[in-house]
């Protein structure tokens, strides 16, 4: 009976616009009437402390927190790129800003986002007085700074690497600078600057949650959303309504994978170097549905003598310069002045910060933080000797097994990118009960975001380790640890490297709100570095937000120097594969 | 034929020199030293150098890709600052934008010059119909082989309609019989006479394909690069290979490019005068050592004992190995080097050494390559006396790369050294730790030093 009332599907190829357009036109419907929707909200009226957003716990108001907290990351994704674009194009395009602008990154990155929080957040609200956006900005910018830096040296990375040929070509046949950028430069540093996206994007969800509800300055500012949600849930010491918003975010998650990186992921296929074509391209089935439809075609043939003018426009306002007039010893000159010019900068600002911290706090309190900071430190290095110890043999395991490894990887994508402040207060709750102390349960705070990353590593490590090698293995006899000796630890060393980098990164970061962590009005405290700046930030002590922030990325900076660069190097001579 | 306005210069190169800064700002390496060089409409000139010499260097500055250090480029009789518009060149390696299309990888420099879309589809198809590729203006660069990807690179210089082609070693990436095909249908075109450029430049490093191609051969000389001289090609066009001159040309240009200290007059039927012994260098970490491994040389020699009793025709070996001029080249200079064989005229020649290196086992032969490099290699009797000077007889690998470093590029430098360290370990004049980056006396030796009173 229902039968008869659908069109068979050879009906549907006779009409005009095909199911795939009809799916299209709705589901473009459906964006923007939720974009319209969840955008209103932002619009509200706050003026603290007497007017602030409640929170209703009811888990049929989720979706609507969900929505508004998925809207914050795309609007810092977007702005992610555009920063992403600019920043890299000019530092790839100018030796002497990137002479700045590539340290400058390197030391962002190293940066706790979390610790910014405070300062974001006032200058923002001072920004947009008397309405929502100041906080939703603050918001939006904490994501940002969590996944710009590494988008932003991929896609620097990408610059600097596009095939000399083809960059002599571009320039031979007299290629503008718009059309160079969109033609070859932007196309070149695609798939990187997706794939590097998409996991800052997963490691996003960490910050969203952790920004919408904060106590800085001792005002507490709540921003509709899920993380908000999830503070409310905590306060009121609901674990019924914690399983509502883990699940949620669960969700969220999946779908915008679904709908939003698998599409864009299967459509950069074609922006592969690689001159043969692929064996496994990547696939979606949203991105098939859009290439069925007829509608996006149809509407880009009507678009292109828009773009076209537009495009020559861009080409006219960016004629390819001339690249013959170099004066070399000149250049050495104003070279020599430009860096004499950068270390005055440089020790002015150490110096300031040095007679800042100084008058304010003084050399105790920087000893102090110093030995707060080595605890933290500690801890990272227990959290990733422990992580290795069990998820290493679990992903070469993994990894040596084709099918389980096609099976398990988005799974522990999917984990890598969940939240981990979604089961802290599950964590907590244990904690509390169990009387186990904080300063050893920030461990496994800390463990449960950034362990992902030495799992995810170790798997695609072992899945590099070739077929003939392993064969040779088991042919000569190796068994056991001198398996283990001779060919895995070798063979995943450079990915263990990668995810190691990764998962101490995270775990800085995340010390800010593992080490102190609430249930109700009961609050546990370890003793670290990441108590410290979240105390100084709660109660707007600058000189200490200022110590605190400084020493963290003194110690990351460092131990990326001092530990993970060697390491790296080991890995890229030694135990190339 | 095609209309020759003959002697108007199109490009030319006067008095160039190149030199790049080394790394960590350790000085300059030069590159090309007082290049001049002309291209006139209606010929096709070919610049013959081995991998290393500048070719590719030279041919980027006269297309204005990067400046030359001294001296200018004349594009038309003025002056080139930036790209050289009148010139479109084919890539080694395609250089195609893989996520472009056949037609829009054409329609590139179209594009870029404001042609409008209509009049750009036009001239692309025309193009992409001359290269035989008409069918597949919408495939992508993957989905085709080597050859066909090659014959775009070919559309989209052709499609601008240059004064000039240049191509950089064409046809060196593909296989060999797509490389001969491509290679026809280019010479055909040529002959025609509806070649959509008034000349060609091609680089490359192939000698036949050099003498079958061009009107003219301008030999390269290697360290820094210069011009040795050129060999005009006096064959009717298309250059009949069973020509017995063509024979003599290659054999000529082989002969020349054997021996890098000759003269290369271009006068082929004069043959050219036996090769001088090279002056001794000063300082025996000047020496340059061809980059070839032992297994490489000495199998090298068996071939020619075995199916030449001793005496070959370089061409004929290089022919028959499938071997290129890069490949061979170095192989020729070691074995000449350690007197293993006598290289002359094109015509290589075994010594009584070189049998008896070819022919016995593998400890004799180990003998004997220790015995030649002790007569001929100043380099390692040089290192193997610095090891026996020293108490525990070993050396940094440093210290041996530092005096290289006084006469080669940093690069080069590395080069000459892994080659000494791969000869001496052969020789079992020294050893090698990787690790500790050291070089040390084998023990025996050691012990017998130490015995020696110094
Ligand atoms: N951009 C560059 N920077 C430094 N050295 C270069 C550069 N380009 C080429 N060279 C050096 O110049 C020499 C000649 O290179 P090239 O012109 O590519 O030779 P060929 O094409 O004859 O093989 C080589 O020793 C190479 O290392
Ligand atoms: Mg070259």
């Amino acid at each position: 009976m229902l039968k008869r009332t659908f069109p068979s599907p050879e009906a549907l190829r006779r009409l005009p616009f095909g199911l795939a357009d009809v799916s299209v036109i709705l589901g473009t419907l459906v964006l923007l009437a939720l974009v319209a929707r969840l955008g209103a909200g932002t619009l509200i009226s706050f003026h603290p402390p007497d007017i602030v957003p409640s929170i209703d716990l009811n888990p049929h108001h989720l979706p609507y927190y969900a929505g508004r907290s998925t809207l914050r990351m795309f609007i810092a994704l977007f702005c992610s790129t555009v920063f992403t674009l600019v920043y890299g194009y000019i530092a790839a395009h100018s030796r002497r800003a990137a002479r700045v602008m590539i340290p400058l990154l390197d030391i962002l990155q190293s940066v706790p986002v979390l610790g910014f929080l405070s300062i974001t957040v006032t200058g923002f609200i001072a920004l947009f007085p008397g309405s929502l956006l100041g906080l939703e900005a603050a918001s939006v910018f904490a994501i940002f700074t969590s996944q710009v830096w590494n988008m932003t040296f991929s896609f620097y990375q990408s610059l600097r690497t596009v095939p000399n040929e083809l960059s002599e070509a571009a320039t031979l046949y007299q290629l503008s600078g718009w059309q160079r950028f969109t033609k070859l430069e932007v196309p070149s540093a695609t798939i990187g600057l997706l794939w590097n996206a998409m996991m800052s994007f997963g490691g996003g969800w960490f910050f969203v949650a952790a920004s919408e509800a904060i106590s800085v300055l001792n005002q507490k500012y709540t921003l509709p959303g899920i993380g908000s949600y999830l503070a409310a849930a905590i306060v009121a010491e609901k674990p019924a309504a914690l399983g509502w918003a883990a699940l949620t975010i669960a969700i969220v998650i999946i779908l915008v994978d679904q709908l939003f990186w698998r599409p864009l992921i299967a459509w950069s296929d074609k922006f592969r170097m690689e001159q043969s074509a692929s064996a496994e391209a990547p696939e979606s089935w949203v991105y098939d549905l859009l290439k069925a439809a007829r509608i996006p075609r149809l509407m880009g043939n009507a678009l292109t003598p828009i773009s076209e003018t537009t495009n020559r426009f861009l080409s006219a306002l960016t004629r390819p310069r001339s690249t013959l007039t170099m004066d070399t010893s000149r250049q050495t000159k104003d070279d020599r002045v430009y860096t004499l010019l950068l270390l005055l900068v440089i020790g002015a600002l150490a110096v300031w910060t040095l007679h800042f911290i100084l008058t304010t706090v003084g050399l105790a309190e920087v000893a102090k933080t110093f030995g707060l900071g080595l605890l933290t430190f500690l801890r990272v290095t227990v959290l990733l000797i422990v992580a290795t110890v069990i998820w290493t043999p679990v992903g070469v395991a993994i990894g040596f097994n084709p099918k389980l490894a096609r099976l398990l990887q988005p799974v522990v994508l999917f984990l890598a990118s969940f939240p981990a402040n979604f089961i802290f207060p599950f964590a907590t709750l244990f904690f509390i009960q169990t009387h186990i102390s904080l300063n050893w349960g920030s461990i496994v705070l800390m463990a449960l975001g950034a362990q992902w990353y030495i799992l995810f590593n170790s798997i695609a490590g072992a899945q590099n380790i070739p077929t003939d090698l392993r064969e040779m293995a088991a042919d000569v006899g190796l068994k056991g640890w001198k398996r283990w000796q001779k060919l895995i630890i070798p063979g995943i060393f450079s990915s263990w490297v990668t995810g190691g980098i990764t998962a101490s990164g995270g775990a800085w970061n995340a010390s800010i709100i593992s080490e102190i962590v609430s249930w109700g009005q009961s609050t546990l405290t370890a003793t670290g570095l990441g108590s410290y700046i979240a105390q100084a930030t709660e109660v707007g002590d600058w000189p200490r937000i200022t110590l605190g922030i400084a020493m963290m990325s003194l110690f990351v900076v460092g131990l990326n120097r001092l530990f993970w660069r060697q390491l790296y190097h080991l890995a890229e001579t030694k135990y190339h594969l | 034929m095609k209309p020759m306005l003959a002697n108007e210069s199109l490009i030319a190169a006067q008095h160039v020199s190149k030199s790049f800064p080394l790394p960590e700002g350790k000085g300059e390496h030069l590159v090309l030293r007082e290049v001049s060089l002309t291209v006139r409409s209606g010929e096709v000139v070919s610049l013959l150098g081995r991998s290393g010499s500048g070719k590719s260097t030279l041919l980027r500055i006269m297309a204005g890709l990067i400046p030359p250090s001294q001296g200018q480029v004349f594009s038309n009789g003025k002056p080139l600052r930036g790209a050289n518009h009148d010139v479109a060149m084919v890539f080694q390696s395609f250089a195609l934008l893989p996520w472009l299309t056949v037609q829009e990888n054409v329609e590139l420099g179209l594009d870029a010059r404001g042609v409008h879309r209509e009049e750009r589809r036009q001239r692309a198809l025309k193009a992409i119909d001359l290269v035989g590729l008409d069918g597949f203006e919408s495939a992508y660069p993957k989905e085709l082989s080597g050859g066909m990807k090659q014959r775009v690179g070919f559309a989209r210089a052709f499609v601008l309609q240059p004064q000039v082609l240049f191509m950089d070693e064409p046809f060196s990436a593909l296989d060999v019989l797509t490389a001969e095909n491509l290679r026809g249908e280019i010479d055909d075109l040529w002959n025609a006479g509806t070649f959509p450029s008034q000349s060609i430049l091609i680089v490359t490093h192939n000698i036949e394909e050099a003498v079958f191609l061009a009107d003219r051969v301008i030999i390269l000389g290697s360290n820094p690069g210069r011009i040795r001289g050129e060999v005009v090609i006096d064959l009717p066009r298309s250059h009949d290979r069973a020509h017995p001159h063509f024979k003599e040309l290659v054999d000529y240009i082989y002969t020349a490019m054997t021996n890098p200290e000759l003269k290369v007059t271009g006068a082929v039927s004069a043959k050219l005068p036996v090769s001088t012994p090279p002056v001794a260098p000063v300082s025996p970490y000047a020496q340059h050592l061809p980059h070839v491994r032992v297994g490489g040389i000495s199998g090298l020699l068996e071939l020619i004992v075995e199916s030449t009793q001793g005496e070959a025709d370089v061409y004929q070996v290089a022919d028959r190995l499938r071997l290129t001029v890069d490949d061979l080249l170095p192989l020729l200079e070691a074995a000449d080097l350690l007197n293993f064989a006598e290289v002359t005229q094109g015509d290589i020649k075994l010594t009584a050494s070189g049998r008896d290196f070819a022919t016995t086992t593998i400890l004799r032969s180990k003998d004997l390559f220790r015995q030649q490099i002790l007569e001929h290699v100043p380099m390692l009797v040089s290192m193997v006396q610095t090891l026996r000077e020293k108490r525990n007889g070993s050396m940094r690998a440093d210290f041996f790369l530092d005096l290289l470093d006084e006469h080669f590029p940093h690069e080069e430098a590395e080069r000459q050294f892994a080659t000494a360290v791969d000869w001496g370990r052969y020789a079992e004049l020294f050893e090698y730790d990787a690790s500790e980056d050291r070089i040390y006396l084998p023990e025996s030796v050691t012990a017998v030093s130490s015995e020696e009173p110094s």
